[in-house]
């Protein structure tokens, strides 16, 4: 029996709307987080009848002070030790919030205890012991909270007993923790001074505290906003599981951003297959109407026998993921082992796994230490920046598009081994999507040619910085447009300001920011445009691949002014900074610029003005048939 | 989506990274509050039925209400069960005290249970805030070859990216309601509609809140005879949810030590 219904909202738990906050609570070894934390449980009345007498009896029979962090010490072990070794989560209530805490550690060795714990974590506390100051700790977890995106911090500074409760040891402590959270982003949305074994600074101030007029621990943590689903972004559906229990075929998963509706056209990635949704199955009713969003684990039927397999990604048609075998992550490394150029990694993105080696190890660093030294591989507990090459394309977003699938876990002999953040996909390597069928203008391309007397093409000049190609790219583009043609420049730094944003200078991005001019050139070209671009694009192989895309019109013009003569310019100062050592990755001073052998044209600045260059190219242009201006006997370039 | 849908979605989530990601997995039902719901959320994400089977490892100790409320629901609700006997008290380490050792007998059974049928995970039904100990849980939480745990070293778990290859032999537990509270499992049984054992409803100023076996559970005074009343109750009260499991209270750490042997 099939009837359509729409889930009802019932009231949340406990009849109450109160937001709930998962909170985290971080730092240095021993500054005093189970403290807090028993202080706050102690200050909220959270406290089941009875614990704290029994805790207080315990701490008799074995002849020691009662300590407020024996309440989360719940293991024997912890208490032979003195140091918490794993996630506790406890609830309490402040004002207006439900506020589940989880206590992460402090030790060093216990670092991925403090992820596992942070990584479920709307907002986090970060303490500072007011005698000590900041530790490496302190800016390792400072650090890591930021990878993990936790944007609410709060900072206490506690033991502010031990320094006499003194305004201008606050003071240095805030500044310190401020500039090293700032440089990361992560703007603090608290700093206070607090005992927590006193109490000074948790639920109230004290008059030990008198010169601090900001909020309490208890006021800051009901500030706290709850994390908001993601349903404002492009839909995101992972395919956990294909389910053939009875004569549906349900495809299983968690919707991860955006949202579905039966009747929707989707895309499956990395295929690129299209099909519409038919149904959204649940139990006990099915099938069920009405919008599905973010959060939800649903399962849908679709219109279509696909083919598709658990790590596939659906998506809408009109806003579907990139399709990559390379890409860039910022990650933290908590294996034993370091992780090194050359290494084999299985990479998880959501259900998806891929076999994948580590390219490239841009950057390695110590978190926790102020100077951070350049290492080759990244060590236990520190983070780095990395290129990786997988076996199998994956569908993938970068971190700033969607936060839920722009992240991946490695994992190094079926153990979870790191993670961390995309940072941007080289889709170079493309499969043409199976079902994609681009829409085709409505003109003809020879209805614009007949208006602009040109056809079509992609004019790419190419040479070292200052050599003139925007300079030439100009001149070019106003006087094709002066004799009613339609030219479009682009440069290449242009595009870097906004199409191009995501990407950097290293060899694999300046790849992906030549195909993309390649391709917005390209599509110009179709159109009946001519694009200019002018760009340094020095690896041969990048331009052979623009070639490619552009095909039959494309037209290299290598600016091939002598490598003095463009240092003699300099106009961006470029060279100046280069040489000083401050412009990495700057091509120029180098080798390595790789001359074009077959450009259809080659001009030196030096040895002829702006206007001579600009005939030379127009000359270049009625040969090779892209101008109308005069009759081509196409039969005499033959 | 309200907090219930949330822990729903996530709960759904787990349960089908398991059932993809493991060989052989089985649900350990213990005919109580908890294990009822991760049934009803197993279906939920299978679409009706419970693609692998239940297992009732059992004391012979459990309430008469039990056994018939287990008889009744295995079979409307169409459950694959295999009730799985302990070995005798004499078999359990005796340095243990009297309630905790009666409880060991469970583990005892479960680890024959396991030797029986070769299951890579077992899906339990713990709670994080039931319990100090199993506060420190993962979802996925390897065991070691003699079933047991090892806090000192678990593996890192974020993002719900979960470890879901145990070594040869060993087994993994799920624990697909970790972040379930009790007034949480109470909210979602009376919404879904989901059948009860009426020992948790009071008669005569008492209800259990945590039913284990007869020998070691005892009930908690109590006036709420329906779930809304329950719920109201939790509200206030700060006698926590296990004041009725004589095993808890006997030493510090016997319910830690029966942890690491691999109880639940």
């Amino acid at each position: 029996m099939n009837m359509i219904v729409t889930p009802a909202s019932p009231a949340t738990p406990n009849g109450t709307t109160r937001p709930q906050v998962r909170i985290v609570i971080v730092g240095h070894v021993d500054h005093g987080k189970s403290t807090l934390v028993g202080r706050l449980l102690h200050e909220t009345g959270s406290l089941p009848d009875g614990k704290l007498e029994m805790l207080k009896a315990v701490s008799a029979r074995r002849g020691m002070p009662f300590e407020w962090s024996f309440l989360l010490d719940a293991l024997q072990t912890e208490r032979d030790q003195g140091i918490t070794i794993d996630t506790t989560q406890i609830r309490f209530r402040t004002n207006s919030r439900d506020i589940v805490l989880i206590d992460a550690p402090g030790h060093a060795e216990f670092l991925r205890n403090m992820i596992t714990g942070a990584s479920q974590a709307d907002g986090a506390v970060l303490i500072i012991d007011a005698l000590e100051g900041v530790r490496d700790q302190t800016r390792r977890h400072g650090y890591l909270l930021h990878l993990l995106g936790v944007k609410q911090v709060a900072i206490v500074v506690n033991k502010m007993d031990r320094v006499d409760f003194s305004a201008e040891r606050f003071a240095e402590i805030s500044d310190e923790i401020s500039a090293h959270l700032n440089g990361l982003g992560v703007t603090p949305t608290a700093i206070i001074p607090i005992s927590a074994r006193d109490g000074d600074g948790v639920a109230e101030r004290t008059d030990r505290i008198s010169w601090y007029k900001g909020p309490t621990v208890v006021e800051a943590l009901d500030r706290l906003e709850p994390a908001r689903p993601l349903e404002a972004l492009a839909l995101r559906l992972p395919v956990q599981a294909i389910y053939k229990f009875d004569d549906r075929r349900i495809v299983a998963g968690r919707i991860e951003s955006g949202s579905l509706i039966a009747g929707d056209e989707i895309v499956i990635m990395p295929a690129g297959k299209i099909a519409k949704i038919k149904t959204v199955e649940s139990w006990p009713v099915t099938p069920i109407a009405g919008r599905q969003g973010a959060g939800r684990s649903v399962g849908i039927t679709l219109d279509r026998e696909l083919f598709l397999e658990r790590g596939d990604i659906i998506a809408h048609a009109t806003a579907a993921p990139r399709e990559t075998r390379r890409l860039r992550a910022r990650i933290f490394w908590l294996h034993d082992k370091p992780l090194a150029k050359g290494d084999q990694i299985l990479v998880r993105s959501g259900p998806k796994e891929s076999r994948a080696s580590v390219v490239a190890i841009e950057k390695a660093v110590d978190p926790g230490e102020l100077e951070s030294r350049e290492n080759k591989a990244i060590g236990r507990n520190h983070v780095g920046e990395i290129d990786i090459s997988l076996s199998s394309p994956i569908a993938v977003d970068s971190y700033t598009e969607n936060p839920r699938t722009g992240r991946l876990v490695i994992e190094v002999s079926g153990r979870i081994a790191g993670g961390g953040l995309v940072l941007s996909v080289d889709a170079g390597q493309r499969a043409v999507p199976v079902d994609i069928v681009p829409v085709e203008s409505a003109l003809r391309p020879d209805e614009r040619s007949a208006r602009y007397r040109h056809n079509g093409a992609v004019v790419w000049l190419t040479g070292l910085p200052a050599s003139g190609k925007s300079t030439l790219a100009k001149a070019l583009e106003r006087r094709l447009f002066t004799n009613g043609g339609s030219p479009i420049l682009l440069d290449g730094d242009t595009l870097r300001a906004g199409l191009n944003g995501d990407l950097g200078f290293s060899t694999a991005d300046r790849s992906e920011n030549i195909r993309r001019l390649a391709e917005v050139a390209t599509h110009l070209a179709r159109n009946g445009h001519i694009a200019i671009v002018a760009a340094v694009s020095p690896a041969r192989e990048d331009r052979a691949t623009a070639r490619r895309i552009a095909d039959i019109a494309f037209r290299e013009i290598h600016v091939a002014t002598p490598a003095e003569v463009c240092e003699g310019r300099d106009p961006k100062g470029h060279y100046k900074k280069a040489r000083a050592g401050a412009l990495a990755s700057f091509t120029g001073i180098g080798n390595d610029y790789e001359r074009p052998e077959a450009a259809e044209l080659v001009i030196d600045t030096s040895t002829r003005t702006v206007a001579e260059a600009a005939d030379e190219i127009e000359q270049m242009l009625k040969a090779t048939g892209v101008l109308f201006d005069e009759i081509v006997d196409l039969a005499a370039n033959i | 989506m309200d907090h219930l849908d949330q822990l729903e979605a996530q709960s759904i989530y787990i349960f089908r990274e398991a059932f993809g990601r493991l060989k052989k997995i089985a649900l350990l039902w213990s005919l109580g509050k908890d294990s009822n719901v991760m049934i009803w959320l197993a279906r939920k994400a299978f679409f009706g039925r419970l693609p692998f089977p239940a297992l009732h490892v059992d004391t012979g100790k459990k309430f008469p209400e039990m056994y018939r409320f287990r008889d009744h629901y295995g079979k409307e609700w169409e459950l694959d069960l295999r009730v799985e006997p302990c070995p005798p008290i004499d078999a359990v380490d005796p340095t243990l005290p009297p309630a905790a050792r009666s409880a060991a007998r469970k583990t005892e059974g479960l680890k024959m249970a396991l030797a029986k049928y070769g299951f890579d995970g077992l899906i339990a039904g713990i709670r994080r805030d039931e319990e100090a100990t199993r506060a420190k849980e993962r979802v996925f939480s390897p065991r070691g070859l003699e079933g047991n745990w090892d806090v000192r070293d678990q593996p890192p778990e974020f993002w719900d990216h979960f470890n879901a290859s145990p070594p040869q032999g060993a087994h993994l537990r799920i624990h697909p309601i970790l972040h379930w509270t009790e007034a949480d499992i109470w909210a979602y049984t009376k919404r879904e509609n989901i059948p009860i054992i009426p020992l948790y409803l009071a008669k005569d100023g008492k209800r259990y809140r945590s039913l284990g076996d007869q020998d070691i559970t005892n009930p908690v005074a109590s006036t709420a005879s329906t779930i809304d009343e329950i719920l109201a109750e939790l509200e206030q009260t700060k006698v926590p949810e296990r004041a009725g499991r004589a095993l808890d209270h006997e030493t510090e750490d016997a319910f830690e030590r029966l942890r690491v042997a691999g109880y639940l």
